[in-house]
């Protein structure tokens, strides 16, 4: 599923609203929670799952096209961790194929 | 603190004009389909945002961490999150008490 394919799922469900405003809606939330990370703030949604920041130490790297050694800064990567529920489900549904 | 539903349904409210109660089904809506995709082994691909994969595991063996004893780790489908190249840029430099340590 895309995130056009979202937005048409989501209006499908929710037919008092514009498909305009289920994708403004859906643009606002991916922003809204990008916005927090890089503030360092984690996500937490119940049953979903939790998103927070994971640190990458610096490490010598290497210039793919010329070999030559680089000096890559450490940095923060996203991270998800599933909420129980979702582990639970997503697991369930390998016994039912 | 951390951002939550009621919040992400607030700025909906605030930002967009939608009544609350549809600002808090849409929060809700966007949880449950995602979900429900993986669940049908489905993958989701937010561009800009990240993908959410599938990933099925092989029996592994596993010990009890507490006996010690050996207990094999059952087949399992796990979800595992990879972050658009847009959100890696903008959380990178975030100046956090690690990178000081």
């Amino acid at each position: 599923m895309t995130k056009s394919e979202l937005i048409e799922r989501i209006t499908e469900r929710q037919p008092h609203l514009s498909s305009r405003d289920v994708e403004l809606s859906i643009k606002t939330i991916l922003e809204h929670m990008a916005e927090a990370l890089s503030d360092g703030e984690r996500i937490e949604v119940r049953g979903f799952g939790s998103f927070s920041l994971h640190y990458r130490s610096a490490r010598q790297g290497r210039n793919p096209k010329t070999g030559e050694a680089v000096l890559l800064d450490g940095k923060y990567v996203p991270h998800f961790k599933p909420g129980k529920d979702l582990r639970e489900s997503v697991n369930l549904s390998i016994s039912q194929e | 603190m951390a951002l939550t539903k009621s919040e992400m349904a607030e700025r909906l409210y605030e930002e967009l004009g939608l009544n609350k109660r549809e600002a808090k089904e849409i929060v809700e809506l966007f949880f449950q389909e995602i979900t429900d995709c993986l669940v049908h082994n489905e993958q989701v691909k937010l561009s800009g945002f990240g993908n959410f994969e599938l990933r099925d595991k092989r029996e592994r063996p596993g010990r009890n961490p507490k006996t010690g004893e050996e207990i094999p780790i059952s087949a399992r489908r796990v979800v595992t999150f990879r972050p658009g190249q847009k959100l890696k840029v903008k959380v990178e430099n975030y100046e956090g008490d690690e990178r000081k340590g």
